[in-house]
């Protein structure tokens, strides 16, 4: 429920038969049928305090502080207002002599038992429960009675803890763990005053959004690691922001103390993650504050980069492009990324690329090959997916790459909104959910959905309503070109459906409608690589872009490096890749620099600096500017304001993106862009020998990626590189779990630890993506449609 | 600490199979655990979750909120006795004391030779019969001292063994539904309409 | 004194009154089929079969079968109360009898249990239930094998299952069996236990099983006396039925009386004309006060249930009035105090009780319970102070906020206060475990204050068998 005022909508005649008209403290109110009175008060700013109530989740009743006085008739009675519908005549008072005293007696039970450590608890300034004692509570507590005593803080995760003596239970953290992440590993156990939250013995609350019950505890119980002691609330200071760590875009702010950036805490934004935000995304500002962060610009002086001024690394940056269009002509320089950056960023330097060095040889990205043309299809939002009847996917495991579009899809098969029918390689996150899960081997998208077509319940389901396809990459170690042929095989199978592309980097979506992409007789990605690796690429432009570790074929990005005689990499951290450029350029990372960005809906929202970049590093979009000038040409902008407009005024399809939009407009507006859709090219794909395993390579949220590896909480919850095979098929190969396999490809071989997983399809192996140990790269040829391996003990 | 054995597995699946969701076995599923080790494993947990379909925590959860489930051994006889208004209107006090020094352990405790726990136990529903107590929930009623001497003496030389089983074993007479006679029971979304010995909604309305 | 009573039927006391649901007890093999057979068994099962369900609900309905479990709602209404053409709907049995002072609905399973079944299989019937859960306490071992081993019988014989006598009318019966949880006898948490989870009662409304029960179908909760009363019911008919007991509260219950009686026992009474004095003094009852001591106080309805004095012994068996007088019928328990009685302890006792058996979901009986159950230690055993017992009352007023029932009393020149009370919980336990010190606070304060007075620091034993 957002805050949308409903009274607008009962001026608007004729009057809608959902809507509900009572009388809360002696005010004519009109809610909608179904509406909690708790929530329809505070809509009209009648705030009824409440602990267990949380709106994004099932009302328990527990607490007892939202109780209010409730006339249906029946004369007033103290009624829980968490748990009663709006009725038509129903007269609501919050302030009644029953209902204060009532909340100022829950109160001071509550406090009964609750240590009163709050100068040292973390929750102490922003607590519910100390705010609510003063609001509505007694003031002083008569309880002489000896305090419940627990041990204290336990760890019930590697991310949080758990102080059972503060702990009200209010059952919202067990709610959430149960119904929104479906990870129901904490619980109440025991009964009456001994109730307490645990886990299961040796059975840790491992969930990739365990932040969350941190955030929506209203007491200190549960507290984060990371921000543990860190500073007190009324110390911090805070600025809404949009999470790019992916593409789903979570409204977050954005906290700091002392120009340090220390919490992410999810907002409540009704059309993308209603305050939900996943582990990676809420606690990866520890990356931002890492030692290892570029602090100033470098430049190579033999074998080593050195650290220089912006001057000169700039003026050697404007050198290289110089020479390189001498030699080979501005066709000999690529840019390659800026799926990270903001859209302004991504403009910039779309201009610095197409207009000033004047190639067409651009690409938003490496790793996922997100084709530019598939965004061309009737795009669908993330609304408008989790409420059609029947959601097609045929994308990578979304809890683990988009994990809040995880829990959106996961809500709408729970409640029954959406059937999901799930084509897939590996059995995935959503699994659970799905209506029909079908199993295919990669290279195989387009006959398995075709096959769908002979199903009558299928072709009856999708039938039933709307249709969206949730599509992206699911499988790095298959060709790209698959997701597209999987799209218009099931627009064969739905037709009309809408599309939502399941696209993981931050703004690839931005950087791609911004210009980030090939022009007039551009090569794409694997054509970039290829020739740069053949030595036809005299200047290569890394955006934030690390081929080494992003590419799902290591070796052409090792030629490709080597092939290139001259590299400029923009970046926030030294990589495998920049490593060996000429020139690395200290970007600004999240949270020091503002603009906008771009999700997989389309959907712009704004960014927002809270802290100074650090050192001397710089805005993406401000080095494109200065290297414009360097090169001869002024972009004539001197701001992110002046871009944010350049973007409006210029880009088809974001004309609707002014900053005026953005500021009034919390959710951000919905743009989409002018680009053709992407059509079914046939693969073709080798034999293959009975011995061989199909190759699935795909994410975990855990990984390299500088994001976790350079944020302490996070880094040690990487899984690390390991084979899976269905356990059927590790007895196949005569191993067992856990032991060694070697595993060879055309390309190389190499020694994985096995692992039985039935998750797996039979015939297929998988392997993570990015993981510490051995990089699955080595084995793949991006030029193959598929990659087959042998599995063999030795 | 263990699973379910397989006879038992076969028997949970049988009760499991009463109900329109597994869930329902839960609390049936833990007394057969706690039948079969003598109180409930943390193993039998975990296999009882993945036989109803629900986490260990989750199985935690039911376990922990009912009185009857231990989670370390106790006695083979479990002395429960009243204290509930009733009881203690006729001496329940006097008659925990007398218990405590026949057995020399305090309420809450298991005797040293492992045959006997005593507990404090609420309304037995036996309250005319008061003070009365349960060994293994079977009751005793209007208990003298002089009677939970002879009880406690009896059981300890074996003489109650036939009356009385181990603790764990609740009901030894189970109920079982012959196939040929079981309805069966159906998932309940999967049930849309009445009845076939209800009328139509017509006559329903008369 | 008059009466009969049977070694296999311990408490039980047979008197020459109408007996609906006790009339097997005399028989040490009343449990099994063969008795029950003998002795008219499941001839209402065939009476019911003969009408049409609409009928037979409507028999039911109009002899007003009262609610046995407690709340005293006529059980032919609560059947309607289910939304026409939602399917499925369940019938669940509420054998948890657990109330401090209750004791009939074991001895009705142990002894019976075929009786039970019959009244079962007429209510899925009547009201179109599609499956029957027999929800028995834990603790109650013997009746668990008496209702299993009848079920069985039963089965074998095809009075349950499929197409019951040979009709098309058919029903599986579920025994289930609970671990030990006094609040799950509430209906909702019995459903809640039904489903596997933490007996934790839901809020009503929504929740009303009728409408969203067990699996969030239609869901008819009865308590086992109530649905024994159907087969007798069936057999003679509704007029036999009502010329029982008054017209507001037909045929007989089951009543236990323990305390300090001369005879403690369960007696089937008849309902609405038996007064608290026949009871506790008639010769065919429990025939006085033990050693012929005063009656201080009594609990006419279970531990949950305000206390009476002996100013409303008078008072007969007939909710409304009950009610008006400051207490309620409840579950068919009295429980006896005399002079002898230290009430601070007394009450301790059921204090202790509803503050064990919350299950922590609404903060006012979580923390108020025990706030009560410490205070009241401290007052029993001598230890407390007079704010303690101005506390008690605050704590009290945040768990039942306004004007809490008590009788009237000549001695204190008391009016009544009607039942029922406010509360701010969601079930009767957190407002139970304030019930007891309301009433021993209200109607014997002096107690209290003697007891803080003097200070006694030996802690007090409630009594003793004499
Ligand atoms: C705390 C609490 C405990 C209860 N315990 C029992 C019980 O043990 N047995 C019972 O039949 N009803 C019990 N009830 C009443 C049930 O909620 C329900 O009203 C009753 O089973 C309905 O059956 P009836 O209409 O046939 O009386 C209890 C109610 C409350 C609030
Ligand atoms: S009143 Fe007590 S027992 Fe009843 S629901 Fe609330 S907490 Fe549970
Ligand atoms: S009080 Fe002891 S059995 Fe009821």
């Amino acid at each position: 429920m957002t805050t949308t005022d409903t009274t607008a909508e009962a001026a608007a005649p004729p009057p809608d038969p959902n809507e509900v008209r009572l009388t809360i403290n002696g005010r004519e109110v009109v809610a909608r049928k179904g509406d909690l009175v708790i929530a329809a008060a505070q809509r009209v700013g009648d705030y009824i305090p409440r602990f267990c109530y949380h709106e994004r989740m099932s009302s328990v009743g527990m607490c007892r502080m939202c109780l209010v006085d409730v006339d249906s008739g029946r004369g007033p009675g103290l009624q829980p207002s968490c748990m009663i519908t709006v009725a038509p005549g129903m007269v609501v008072n919050t302030q009644s002599p029953a209902a204060l005293s009532a909340q100022e007696g829950i109160i001071e039970l509550l406090l009964a038992q609750h240590p009163l450590d709050c100068p040292v608890c973390d929750k102490g300034g922003e607590c519910p429960l100390q705010d609510q004692s003063f609001s509505h509570g007694p003031g002083e507590s008569r309880y002489v009675e000896e305090k419940r005593h627990f041990e204290k803080p336990i760890p019930i995760s590697d991310l949080v803890l758990l102080d059972r003596e503060r702990c009200i239970l209010c059952d919202r953290c067990t709610r959430f763990a149960d119904e929104v992440a479906g990870d129901a590993l904490i619980h109440f156990t025991s009964r009456g005053n001994d109730t307490q939250i645990t886990t299961f013995p040796d059975e840790p609350f491992v969930s990739y959004f365990s932040g969350n019950t941190v955030q929506i505890c209203p007491v200190g119980a549960l507290t984060a690691k990371p921000y543990r002691f860190k500073a007190r609330p009324w110390d911090l200071d805070q600025t809404e922001s949009t999470c790019t760590t992916c593409a789903v875009g979570c409204r977050t702010v954005v906290q700091s103390s002392h120009d340090e950036l220390l919490r992410y805490q999810g907002v409540d934004s009704d059309p993308v993650n209603w305050g939900w935000l996943c582990d990676r995304g809420r606690f990866n500002f520890e990356s931002v504050n890492s030692a290892d962060r570029l602090s100033a610009p470098q430049v190579r002086v033999g074998e080593e980069l050195r650290p220089t001024t912006w001057n000169a690394a700039l003026a050697r940056a404007a050198e290289l492009i110089t020479e390189a269009k001498a030699v080979g002509g501005a066709g000999s320089i690529a840019v390659i990324g800026g799926a990270r950056g903001t859209n302004e960023d991504a403009y910039a330097w779309a201009r610095l690329a197409h207009d000033v060095i004047g190639t067409p040889h651009v690409y938003p990205q490496m790793g996922d090959g997100a084709q530019v043309n598939l965004l061309g299809f009737d795009r669908a939002t993330i609304d408008e997916t989790a409420n059609a009847s029947t959601i097609i996917l045929l994308a990578p495991d979304l809890k683990e790459e988009l994990p809040v579009l995880y829990l959106r899809l996961r809500d709408a098969a729970q409640k029954r909104r959406s059937r999901i029918i799930e084509f897939t390689q590996k059995r995935s996150g959503l699994s659970a959910q799905a209506w029909r899960t079908i199993e295919y081997h990669a290279g195989g998208v387009t006959e398995a959905v075709a096959a769908c077509g002979n199903d009558p319940d299928i072709v009856r389901q999708l039938a039933t309503g709307n249709v969206v396809i949730v599509a992206g990459r699911a499988n790095l170690a298959e060709h790209p070109l698959e997701v597209g042929n999987g799209i218009v095989a099931a627009l064969q199978l739905a037709p009309g459906a809408k599309v939502l592309p399941a696209f993981r980097r931050g703004n690839v979506i931005g950087a791609i409608e911004m210009g980030l992409r090939q022009g007039e007789g551009g090569m794409q990605v694997l054509e970039i690589a290829r020739a740069a690796a053949a030595g036809n690429i005299e200047c290569l432009v890394l955006l934030g872009c690390d081929p080494l570790a992003d590419f799902p074929d290591t070796d052409l990005a090792r030629r490709m490096i080597a092939g290139a005689p001259r590299i400029i990499a923009i970046d926030t951290f030294l990589t495998k890749s920049n490593s060996s450029a000429d020139v690395v350029l200290a970007a600004a990372a999240y949270g020091e620099k503002s603009g906008t960005t771009t999700n997989i809906e389309g959907r712009v929202t704004t960014l927002s600096e809270k802290v100074t970049p650090r050192g001397t590093s710089r805005p993406d979009w401000m080095i494109a500017t200065e290297l414009a000038e360097l090169l001869g040409v002024d972009l004539g902008v001197s701001s992110v304001d002046d871009l944010t407009e350049a973007i409006a005024a210029n880009v088809p399809g974001f004309g609707a993106a002014t900053i005026a939009a953005l500021r009034s407009a919390r959710d951000g507006v919905v743009c989409r862009g002018t680009l053709p859709p992407a059509t079914a090219r046939i693969a073709t794909i080798d034999e293959r020998n009975s011995y061989d395993y199909r190759l699935v390579v795909s994410r975990k949220l855990f990984d390299n990626a500088v994001g976790t590896a350079k944020s302490p909480s996070l880094a040690h919850l990487a899984m690390g590189s390991e084979l899976h095979l269905h356990p059927l098929d590790v007895e196949r190969v005569g191993s067992t779990d856990g032991a060694d396999v070697k595993v060879t490809s055309k390309r190389a071989s190499m020694v994985f630890k096995v692992v039985a997983d039935d998750s797996v399809v039979r015939g297929s192996a998988w392997v993570p993506f990015n993981q510490p140990g051995p990089s699955i790269g080595e084995l793949i040829d991006a030029s193959d449609v598929v990659t087959d391996v042998r599995v063999e003990t030795f | 600490m263990a699973r379910l054995n397989e006879a038992n597995v076969v028997y949970a699946k049988e009760i499991i199979g009463r109900y329109p969701k597994a869930r329902s076995a839960t609390i049936p599923l833990l007394h057969l655990a706690q039948q079969q080790d003598g109180y409930v494993t943390n193993e039998a947990m975990k296999h009882i979750g993945e036989l109803v379909g629900a986490t260990s925590a989750e199985i935690l959860g039911t376990a922990t909120f009912y009185e009857m489930f231990k989670f370390e051994p106790v006695g083979k006889y479990l002395v429960n006795i009243c204290s509930t208004m009733s009881c203690a209107l006729m001496g329940a006090d006097e008659l925990m004391h007398h218990a405590e020094h026949k057995l020399g352990i305090k309420a809450g405790s298991t005797t040293p030779d492992g045959m006997f726990t005593l507990e404090h136990a609420e309304c037995q529903a036996a309250c005319t019969e008061a003070p009365c107590l349960q060994v293994n929930y079977r009751h005793r009623y209007r208990v003298t001292p002089a009677d939970l001497d002879r009880l406690i003496d009896d059981l300890s030389r074996g003489r109650l063994e036939g009356e009385v089983p181990p603790h764990g074993t609740v009901a030894r007479v189970r109920q079982h539904i012959p196939s040929e006679r079981a309805v069966g029971a159906v998932p309940p979304d999967d049930v849309t309409v009445a009845p076939e010995w209800m009328p139509a909604p017509a006559e329903a309305q008369k | 004194m008059k009466g009969t009573t049977y070694p296999h039927a311990a408490g039980f006391v047979a008197g020459d009154r109408p007996r609906i649901v006790t009339s097997r007890f005399e028989y040490d093999n009343s449990y099994k089929l063969q008795r029950f057979l003998a002795t008219d068994g499941y001839k209402g099962l065939q009476a019911a079969l003969a009408k049409s369900p609409v009928d037979v609900h409507a028999d039911v309905k109009s002899a007003t079968v009262l609610g046995r479990g407690g709340a005293g709602f006529p059980a032919g209404v609560k059947w309607g109360l289910t939304p026409q053409a939602v399917w499925p709907r369940y019938l669940v049995v509420n054998g948890d009898e657990s109330e401090p002072g209750t004791y009939k609905d074991r001895l009705l399973m142990e002894l019976d249990p075929h009786q039970l079944i019959e009244g079962c299989l007429i209510a899925c019937y009547a009201a179109g239930l599609s499956q029957c859960f027999l929800y028995i306490r834990g603790e109650m071992a013997v009746a668990q094998e008496r209702v299993a081993a009848a079920l069985n019988e039963a089965y074998a014989a095809g009075y349950v299952g499929k197409n019951i006598l040979g009709s098309n009318f058919s029903v599986d019966i579920v025994l289930h069996w609970g671990a030990g949880a006094y609040v799950v006898g509430e209906e909702t948490a019995l459903i809640e236990s039904l489903e596997g989870n933490r007996g934790m009662p839901r809020l009503k409304p929504p929740y009303f099983p009728a409408a969203i029960g067990l699996y969030g179908k239609p869901t008819i909760v009865n308590n086992v006396e109530t649905l024994a009363n159907l087969p007798w019911l069936m057999r003679n008919g509704v007029e036999a039925y009502t010329a029982i007991g008054t017209p507001t509260s037909p045929g007989t219950r089951m009543v236990a009386v323990s305390g300090h009686v001369k005879r403690p026992g369960v007696y089937e009474i008849i309902n609405g004309t038996t007064t608290f004095r026949d009871l506790l003094y008639g010769d065919e009852f429990c025939g006085g006060i033990r050693d012929d001591n005063q009656l201080k106080t009594f609990v006419p309805g279970g531990g949950s249930a305000p206390w009476f004095l002996p100013d409303q012994l008078d008072l007969p068996f007939e909710a409304k009035l009950v009610s008006a007088a400051g207490s309620m019928l409840g579950s068919g328990a009295v429980i006896v105090m005399d002079e002898t009685t230290d009430i601070p302890t007394a009450a301790y006792t059921l204090v202790r009780f509803y503050a064990h058996e919350s299950c922590g979901k609404c903060v006012p009986c979580r923390e108020g319970g025990t706030w009560l159950e410490r205070i009241m230690k401290r007052l029993a055993d001598g230890h407390g102070t007079m704010q303690d017992l101005d506390q008690l009352l605050e704590i009290g007023q945040t768990i039942c906020p306004g004007d809490f029932p008590h009788p009237s009393s000549e001695r204190l020149g008391l009016e009544a206060k009607p039942f029922p009370f406010k509360m701010t919980t969601i079930c009767f336990v957190g407002p139970s475990a304030y019930t007891a010190v309301d009433s021993a606070l209200t109607l014997f304060r002096d107690e209290f204050e003697a007891k803080i007075v003097q200070r006694n620091l030996i802690p007090v034993s409630v009594g003793g068998p004499s």
